[in-house]
């Protein structure tokens, strides 16, 4: 069996963190998928346009790398998600167990 | 049942019992924890009282108790809970028998105890000479092969060292047994703390000189010391030396350090069988401290199976005699006589328990449970259950309400949580907290069983339903203020359009949406603020200003105005009907020509002005006057009307008031509000001077008279009441109220603005929170950006939970709690009450459990 890398606060606290970051970052990869207005000032865009077709072409790159990273992040925090509830569940087993 | 809005009716009763049945009533009666018991003896000392006997007999036990538990939780037995119910409490004589039964035990234990301390002793000894013979065995063994050189070398540093130990050679002949061991020196042989060694080693350096030879040696096992049960490492070690004053000085030096000296005989033959009769003792000793350690568990878990039911019999009968010494003796002996606050509507169920007392005792007299007039306040008693209690303990935490006032509790269930999202409003955080409030009620029955200790742990526990619901306004007020993490959600699509022109859009940083056009849909977004106003940059904070501090204000007045109503209520029920009259009725006109109007007018001015359809942007003079452009300063236009000043216009093609005859009627308002001050202030005293000049006309003094015949029993008459206070007293006491009403009115008003000034912060706080840190990690190009997202994330998610849910969810919480205690409760609320404690075995058992851990 894998070892227990981390106590039951740390386990729980991950677990908590990895399911907010899971749902929050899943659908807000969604919004900026279906191209949400109130997150267009979190693009990583160009300074200075002066050519509108270029500046939509800039946003919408942005508005799609933006929703791959986002779901990259929430996938990031599936695998946490995976790892800290297992050690939750060996923490808790071992408890039970003493 | 009772409600909620006042407190129980409560009945003072005098309760006579028979001695005999007087135990079980009162066991019966706090078993069901409705009867507050009164001292009738207040001025006896606790040591003269009839049952200290008996109260000093149950400290004796719990003390016995309280032992076995320490050396039931020294063996790790675990002590079973009482599966079920509590057991009642015993009949007087039982008490004997648990008596006899804890006397019992504890001398057992006691026994078993020393024999096993005594066991333990003799065993480390045992064992300690045991490995004295072992190692010595080592030394000598080495000592005999190479015995020459050894001594040799020995002697020789002697003499160099000291002539006047020349003597040493001769004392060899010290011992007997000198012919075998020819050149061996006399020696100790000991065992030390293994820590010491070192300071011994070079005390005995130094006390002799360097004549000694040291030898030690480790013993690798832990011993256990019997008298604290430690885990100990010790040495072995063994002294060599010459002569008699040498000997003396290495055994002061010995006892000096604590170490245990040991007789080792010299002869290898000697040393052999002696370690024989160590190991066959050793193992003796083995068998008979296993049969004690044996016999100590069997004890203890026969103790642990019901220590717990013991320690719940035994604090029952100490409550139980403890109550029975505030009874007054009746004269005869026969009977005790007890006065207690019982509420009015248990009457029935409290004769019941009495009834039932009287039979388990066997007696034939049965208690008479009698009403008792009196003018002395009766405590409060609210019933509550675990929804309500958490509301009713933020109200009692400012004071206990006076009997029978209104109690503010049911309506702060509502505003309290409201008034808290109202400053909280975000909907990311709201849920936040509703979650945790809801794990906590889900998991109610496991988290109670858990019993943490920790303090703050137990502050969240017991407001959970409060966090919940706090949560959960939250989320709605997140909704209206279309405040997610600061950002907003387009649900039923935004009102606001774009129309300017491609070649506009290339050349301007900065446009505006103008409200009087088609940029406009004329048709408000149905629910909430629109979620563009995320977007405007420039004026998002202007506009979110004057709309919290408009709904501030509206909330608050509408807050202040509920308050003052529920005084009515208070004046009727207490029938001062000149209060009404000459407070309730100008209090509530004062706030409304004054504050209430004030919210009129920002309704007005909502409603009056803005675009009309089909006229956009028209010169006309009445399209004008009902558009955007005119719209008045709420708060310059109520300032003029305190000072009976008119502005001009600036703006000439307005009107100059919002409606046709507004100064007049402000001006009537303001009159209106001045002559409600003086009658304030003047009504209550003078009405009460009134009444006084009739009373002493007509010569009698009624209210004396009912006191002394209504109180019986020797209760004691208050002295409270305004009528015989001095006219000027009441006249400080009118002045100062009404001061606070109408200064506090003003300064009440303002000080819901604190609503706005947090959902300020909050949303601030949250939209920086957001642009400082999620923002850097969402605009991160390229693949790597979502690791990075993953970590700033974490960040972000600590900072929101500790910052903007914890410390602003307290800070919001604080002034919630000050808007209820100061704006909204001094409206009506006295506070003025006492607790209704009853005697109930339930209360007394929790409290000693907590006191325990």
């Amino acid at each position: 069996m894998v070892c227990k890398l981390c106590g039951p606060k740390l386990s729980l606290c991950g677990l908590v963190l990895s399911v907010w970051g899971v749902i929050q970052l899943t659908l807000m990869g969604v919004f900026y998928h279906i191209r949400a207005v109130a997150l267009l000032e979190d693009l990583p865009l160009e300074e200075g346009h002066h050519d509108i077709d270029h500046f939509i072409a800039n946003v919408e790159y942005g508005y799609t790398t933006n929703a791959q990273n986002c779901w990259i992040a929430a996938l990031l925090y599936l695998v946490t998600l995976v790892v800290s509830g297992h050690q939750f569940w060996m923490n808790n087993r071992s408890s039970v167990s003493m | 049942m009772g409600s909620l809005f006042r407190s129980e009716e409560m009945t003072l009763c005098q309760l006579f019992l028979q001695s005999e049945a007087a135990y079980a009533c009162v066991s019966e009666l706090g078993e069901l924890g409705l009867v507050q018991f009164r001292d009738l003896n207040p001025d006896v000392n606790a040591f003269q009282r009839k049952f200290v006997n008996e109260v000093r007999r149950c400290d004796e036990m719990e003390r016995k108790l309280r032992y076995l538990e320490k050396e039931i939780r020294k063996d790790g037995i675990p002590m079973l809970e009482i599966p079920g119910e509590c057991p009642e409490a015993p009949q007087p004589r039982e008490m004997i028998d648990l008596e006899a039964t804890f006397e019992k035990l504890e001398n057992e234990l006691r026994e078993v105890n020393q024999n096993a301390e005594a066991l333990k002793r003799n065993y480390l000894e045992l064992t300690e000479l045991k490995h004295i013979l072992r190692k010595t065995q080592v030394f000598f063994d080495e000592h005999e092969g190479g015995a020459n050189i050894t001594t040799e070398s020995m002697t020789r540093a002697l003499i160099s060292d000291d002539p006047n130990n020349h003597m040493g050679q001769v004392q060899l002949g010290y011992r007997d047994k000198q012919e075998s061991l020819e050149f061996l020196p006399c020696f100790v042989a000991g065992v030390i703390l293994r820590e010491r060694i070192p300071a011994f080693e070079r005390m005995l350096w130094r006390a002799c000189r360097g004549n000694v030879f040291l030898r030690q040696a480790e013993i690798d096992t832990p011993l256990e010391d019997p008298s604290s049960s430690d885990q100990v490492y010790k040495s072995v070690f063994i002294i060599f030396f010459q002569g008699d004053q040498l000997k003396t000085r290495v055994k002061k030096i010995c006892e000096g350090f604590r170490a245990t000296l040991y007789p080792c005989p010299e002869a290898p033959a000697d040393r052999r069988e002696m370690a024989m009769g160590v190991m066959t003792r050793i193992e003796d000793l083995n068998t008979v401290l296993g049969q004690t350690q044996d016999h100590r568990h069997r004890v203890l878990v026969a103790a642990a199976k019901n220590i717990r039911n013991w320690f719940v019999k035994v604090r029952k009968i100490k409550a139980i005699y403890h109550t029975l010494n505030l009874f007054n003796l009746d004269v005869t002996q026969k009977c005790l006589i007890a006065e207690c606050w019982v509420p009015a509507l248990d009457m029935e169920t409290i004769q019941l328990a009495l009834r039932r007392g009287t039979e388990r005792s066997g007696s034939s007299v049965p208690p008479i449970l009698n009403r008792m007039e009196t003018l002395e306040d009766p405590p409060t008693y609210n019933r509550n259950n675990k929804f309500t209690i958490a509301f009713q303990n933020l109200i009692y935490a400012y004071g206990v309400a006076t009997y029978r006032e209104v109690n503010p509790a049911p309506y702060t269930i509502i505003t309290f949580p409201f008034l808290f999202a109202v400053m909280f409003g975000d909907l990311g955080h709201g849920a936040l907290m509703a979650i945790f409030g809801f794990w906590m009620c889900y998991k109610e029955k496991p988290l109670q069983a858990k019993k943490i200790d920790s303090e703050i742990w137990n502050i969240f526990f017991g407001g959970r339903y409060i966090i919940l619901l706090m949560g959960l306004f939250s989320m709605y007020t997140g909704l209206i203020y279309n405040d997610i993490f600061s950002k907003s959600l387009n649900i039923f699509g935004s009102s606001w359009r774009n129309n300017y022109n491609i070649s506009t859009l290339e050349t301007n940083k900065l446009l505006q949406l103008n409200p009087d056009s088609w940029d406009y849909l004329q048709a408000p977004y149905p629910f909430g603020i629109d979620p563009v106003w995320q977007l405007a940059e420039a004026n998002k904070i202007i506009f979110m200003n004057a709309y919290k501090m408009k709904i501030s204000i509206i909330i608050g007045v509408f807050h202040m105005l509920f308050g003052v109503c529920m005084s009515l209520w208070n004046h009727l029920y207490f029938k001062r009907r000149i209060s009404i009259y000459v407070e309730f009725i100008p209090q509530i006109i004062f706030l409304t020509v004054l504050f209430f109007y004030m919210v009129l007018l920002m309704f007005m001015k909502w409603t009056f002005y803005g675009a009309t359809i089909d006229h956009f942007g028209s010169q006309e003079p009445d399209i004008v006057k009902s558009s955007g452009f005119c719209a008045p300063s709420i708060l310059i236009t109520f300032i003029n009307m305190m000072l009976f000043k008119t502005d001009e216009n600036p703006r000439t093609q307005c009107d100059p008031t919002m409606y046709p005859g507004q100064i007049g009627l402000q001006k009537f308002f303001v009159l209106v509000a001045l002559v409600c001050v003086p009658v304030m202030l003047f009504g209550k005293p003078y009405f009460i001077m009134q009444e006084r000049k009739k009373r002493a006309l007509q010569g009698l003094q009624p209210l004396a008279e009912n006191a002394e015949n209504g109180t019986a029993g020797g209760a004691p008459v208050p002295t409270s009441h305004h009528q015989d206070e001095e006219i000027s007293e009441v006249f400080i006491h009118q002045a100062i109220h009404t001061i606070e009403y109408v200064l506090g009115s003003i300064s009440h008003t303002a000080s819901y603005l604190r609503l706005w000034a947090l959902s300020l912060a909050h949303a601030q706080l949250a939209e920086v929170a957001w642009n400082m840190l999620l923002r850097k990690g969402l605009k991160s190009a390229g693949y790597e950006g979502g690791v990075f997202l993953y970590v700033v994330f974490a960040g972000w998610a600590a900072i929101s939970v500790s910052i903007l849910v914890l410390m602003e969810g307290l800070s919001a919480f604080l002034h919630t709690l000050r808007l209820h205690w100061v704006e909204f409760q001094s409206k009506f609320y006295a506070g003025e009450g006492y607790l209704f404690q009853p005697f109930s075995f339930e209360v007394i058992l929790d409290s000693a459990g907590q006191a325990e851990e």
